[in-house]
């Protein structure tokens, strides 16, 4: 990015107008803002550091979730079976480890072999079969939430070795590694997609599939990788969802798909406005958390939350169809 | 009384004038042409009268007698009996024909029933007066390019005649039409200005504009430049109105030496296509051409995996390839290059910068030591694309704000810089303009004479004629004619094309 704005530079009138650092910018001032509002109405509770460490910490699953679901997305695929995957792979992981004993790394190697599956699955019905993603993976991950009642007989399975709270829980400068794995994800993720040949190629992909597949990029893998990234990912989170928490529910996943996509479109409006990227992701994920944290301190619980990523998922659908717009009308 | 008034109209992008002081007037009864390059006006002039742009300044704006404020609001130009047929066509191809023909304009109050019977009746009478036998329940997606384009045309004619006066503006309809289509069109122009209405033709094919119209109106950097009457206008005189200096009409010439063969289609069969087999040089450019639907669009697709031949072969420098099994990826490694007809769809991505869509098939050069050297692509994109005459010459520009002429120039470059050994191009000239055209065909002569194979298929019969040193004429899918270098003229191979097509 910053050899693009030098180069233009050169040959035009330099530096990025004061409108479009408001666009990259502007929702990590609002999150200062409100940030600061709920510091003064609520400076016992909110304005602690206890607070920013348990909306730092817990909230690692939901970013880690959310990268992952980027890559399809780039891609022009939905994956609506990541949250239902996740925690799918949370009661996998605790069943066959805490219920049966099955040694950890093995439990864990085979949860994560369940998520590739899970991605091949999709692949196949998408990429191969040609069904829309929306579909496919709705279903799918209808029946990855089924299956996760029945093998946990419909209870919160609490028997999580400990190792894998320490794995996911350890307090490293007093936060959890849940929340290093997200940001190492997301230089992961950024790297990949703004640094290498294969981040142009994924959105070529999503922006012209025609265009790349006569350009000679292998369209059909990369479209099949995007899903198989995602179910990984997703099983990753569970793992670490059954480790933040010290239990297994099997109904969790039912919560995180809305503030996964709603955190994934949010976070498409700012820092590269426009496409799915890490940073941007990084900052709606604690953006959305810090607003609903503020309320629930506030006394608003419960009906708080939805209402929240609901209208932010709406709200930042619709502020990035007014970005695309402006920017072809100004042409 | 004039159909269409508008008068010293301006309009500036940022701080470059795209309008200054343009008066336009069509005459009732008139069919009028509006020409200049890419970038010369003439589709700002048209967005505002379609109310799409704001004017900052005009003088006088009225229709068919009805003065009317400019910037337009949304239906005013329908209203006060502006009718359009954009290049895009406007069609909706999931919805069957009938639908998109009278979506908006159901004879039926807002929540009222409507009397499908009648419309039925009324839309059938319209296409058939246009010559058009589709049938109404086929959805747009079914019908050839052809006839969709008549569809939308047909179906803006008719809401203009539905007006007590008014204009009917035309914005390149007959870029994606071939030249029976292009008759049918005229027909139909001719029609409604017998009617008494005003008709705006807007067009790079010059021939067409002096076949058709009454008068020509000439825009340069914004500016109108002369407003002619066509009987009595020489093509040169009008190249030189749009281009402002006299250019030879001719480009690159062709009569290299040819080496031996270099690409052989042998027994293709496909889509369209039937037991087809032919041979092109080293050094040869080979046109290919036909009516529309006659097979001869098919053939670069088919050969380089872009459509699933069904049987056949393709050999390029000795290597053989299966042709039901070439994937692009594999043509592209054997050396193939294709610059496809459909631009912003099948060749470049329009939201996407030039830089990005340039270098996408050489990206691997950039990426070292593990980063991807974005510099070190803007800097060379740019050079690629300075030596193309690309204007302006910006990489980090969204490939889609620039004219149809410089994205296909850029589109070029970026095929271009893989070196192919076989570059495959489909209407290249299509909706670009005089200068760009010669532009284009210069380079794609530059490379054959350095030793690649090229196909063109096209029904631009002009662009064949000057550019090829050789031309196969299709029909149902296989080849009738060969003109050699020394007999090719844009006569020869319309008579051609057309003498064929009729069937025995």
């Amino acid at each position: 990015m910053a050899a693009v704005a030098e180069s233009s530079a050169r040959s035009k009138p330099p530096r990025p107008s004061f409108g479009v650092y408001v666009e990259r910018y502007g929702i990590i001032a609002i999150w200062a803002l409100i940030a600061i509002i709920f510091s003064l109405l609520r400076p016992q509770s909110f304005a602690t550091l206890t607070n920013l460490k348990t909306i730092l910490g817990t909230q690692a699953v939901l970013l880690v979730l959310t990268l992952g679901l980027l890559v399809p997305l780039t891609v022009g695929e939905f994956d609506l079976s990541v949250a239902s995957m996740m925690s799918f792979a949370a009661i996998v992981v605790a069943e066959l480890s805490g219920v049966h004993h099955l040694n950890l790394i093995l439990s864990i190697l085979v949860t994560l072999a369940i998520g590739v599956g899970v991605g091949l699955l999709n692949a196949f019905v998408v990429v191969r079969l040609g069904v829309s993603s929306f579909i496919t993976t709705l279903g799918v991950g209808t029946l990855l939430g089924g299956l996760s009642y029945g093998i946990s007989g419909s209870v919160t399975i609490g028997a999580v070795p400990s190792v894998l709270l320490t794995f996911a829980s350890k307090l490293i400068f007093g936060l959890p590694l849940a929340f290093y794995y997200g940001v190492l994800l997301c230089f992961a993720v950024w790297y990949v997609f703004q640094h290498t040949p294969l981040g142009r190629h994924l959105v070529f992909v999503g922006e012209g599939r025609e265009i790349a597949q006569l350009s000679g990029l292998p369209v059909r893998r990369i479209r099949t990788g995007s899903l198989i990234v995602s179910a990984l990912v997703a099983s990753f989170a569970g793992l670490l969802q059954a480790g933040v928490v010290g239990a297994a529910d099997p109904g969790a996943g039912t919560s995180f798909l809305l503030p996964a996509f709603a955190a994934a479109f949010l976070g498409a409006t700012a820092i590269r406005p426009g496409r799915f990227n890490a940073w941007g992701t990084f900052v709606a994920v604690y953006f959305l958390v810090t607003g609903i944290t503020g309320l629930e301190l506030l006394g608003y619980t419960g009906w708080v939350q939805d209402v929240f990523y609901g209208g932010a998922l709406v709200i930042a659908v619709a502020l990035g169809r007014v970005v695309a717009n402006s920017r072809v009308k100004s042409r | 009384m004039d159909a269409l008034y508008v008068s010293d109209l301006s309009k500036a992008f940022g701080g470059a004038k795209a309008l200054s002081d343009v008066t336009v007037s069509v005459k009732a009864g008139e069919i009028h042409g509006l020409v200049g390059r890419n970038g010369s006006g003439k589709s700002t002039l048209i967005k505002i009268l379609s109310g799409y742009h704001a004017p900052d300044s005009w003088g006088a704006f009225q229709v068919a007698g009805k003065v009317a404020e400019l910037p337009l609001t949304p239906g005013q130009p329908a209203s006060l009996g502006l009718s359009f047929v954009h290049q895009d066509l406007g069609l909706l191809s999931t919805l069957s024909v009938l639908e998109n023909f009278r979506v908006g304009r159901y004879k039926a109050a807002s929540l009222g029933r409507i009397k499908w019977r009648n419309e039925r009746r009324h839309v059938t009478r319209v296409l058939d007066s246009f010559g058009l036998h589709v049938s109404l329940d086929d959805t747009i997606g079914q019908l050839a390019p052809v006839d969709r384009a008549l569809v939308a045309i047909a179906r803006a004619l008719s809401d203009a005649s539905e007006h007590e006066g008014g204009t009917l503006i035309l914005d390149e309809p007959t870029s994606f039409l071939p030249r029976d289509g292009v008759e049918k069109l005229f027909s139909g122009m001719r029609r409604v200005a017998a009617e008494g209405l005003g008709v705006v033709f807007v067009s790079h094919r010059l021939e067409e504009i002096l076949s058709i119209t009454d008068r020509v109106t000439v825009l340069r950097d914004g500016r109108n430049v002369g407003t002619v009457d066509t009987p009595g206008l020489e093509e040169d005189d009008l190249i030189e109105m749009i281009l402002g200096e006299r250019v030879e009409q001719s480009y690159a010439s062709s009569g290299g030496t040819l080496g031996g063969v270099k690409l052989s289609i042998s027994h293709l069969s496909g889509p369209g296509i039937h037991d087809l087999s032919f041979d092109v040089r080293e050094g040869e450019i080979l046109g290919l051409t036909g009516l529309a639907g006659m097979g001869h669009e098919a053939v670069v697709y088919l050969a380089f995996g872009a459509q699933r031949a069904s049987e056949g072969s393709v050999t390029l420098e000795g290597r053989e390839m299966a042709a039901r099994s070439i994937e692009p990826r594999a043509a592209i490694e054997a050396g193939f290059a294709l610059l496809p007809g459909d631009r912003l769809h099948s060749s470049g991505v329009g939201s996407l910068p030039v830089s990005y869509n340039v270098s996408l098939p050489v990206l691997g050069r950039y990426f070292r030591g593990g980063w991807l050297r974005e510099r070190v692509e803007i800097g060379e994109v740019e050079a690629l694309i300075r030596g193309l005459d690309v204007r302006p010459p910006d990489p980090t520009r969204i490939l889609g704000s620039l004219s149809g002429g410089n994205q296909q120039k850029a589109l070029l470059g970026k095929w271009l810089q893989t070196r192919p050994k076989a570059l495959l191009l489909d209407e290249p000239s299509q909706g670009v303009d005089v200068a760009a055209r010669k532009e284009i065909f210069s380079q794609v002569r530059a490379l054959a004479t350095e030793g690649a194979a090229v196909v063109i298929s096209s029904t631009d019969w002009e662009d064949l004629a000057h550019v090829c040193d050789r031309v196969l004429i299709f029909r149902y899918g296989r080849i009738v004619a060969e003109v050699g270098s020394d007999s090719i003229s844009e006569e020869k191979l319309i008579e051609l094309c057309y003498s064929t097509a009729t069937r025995e």
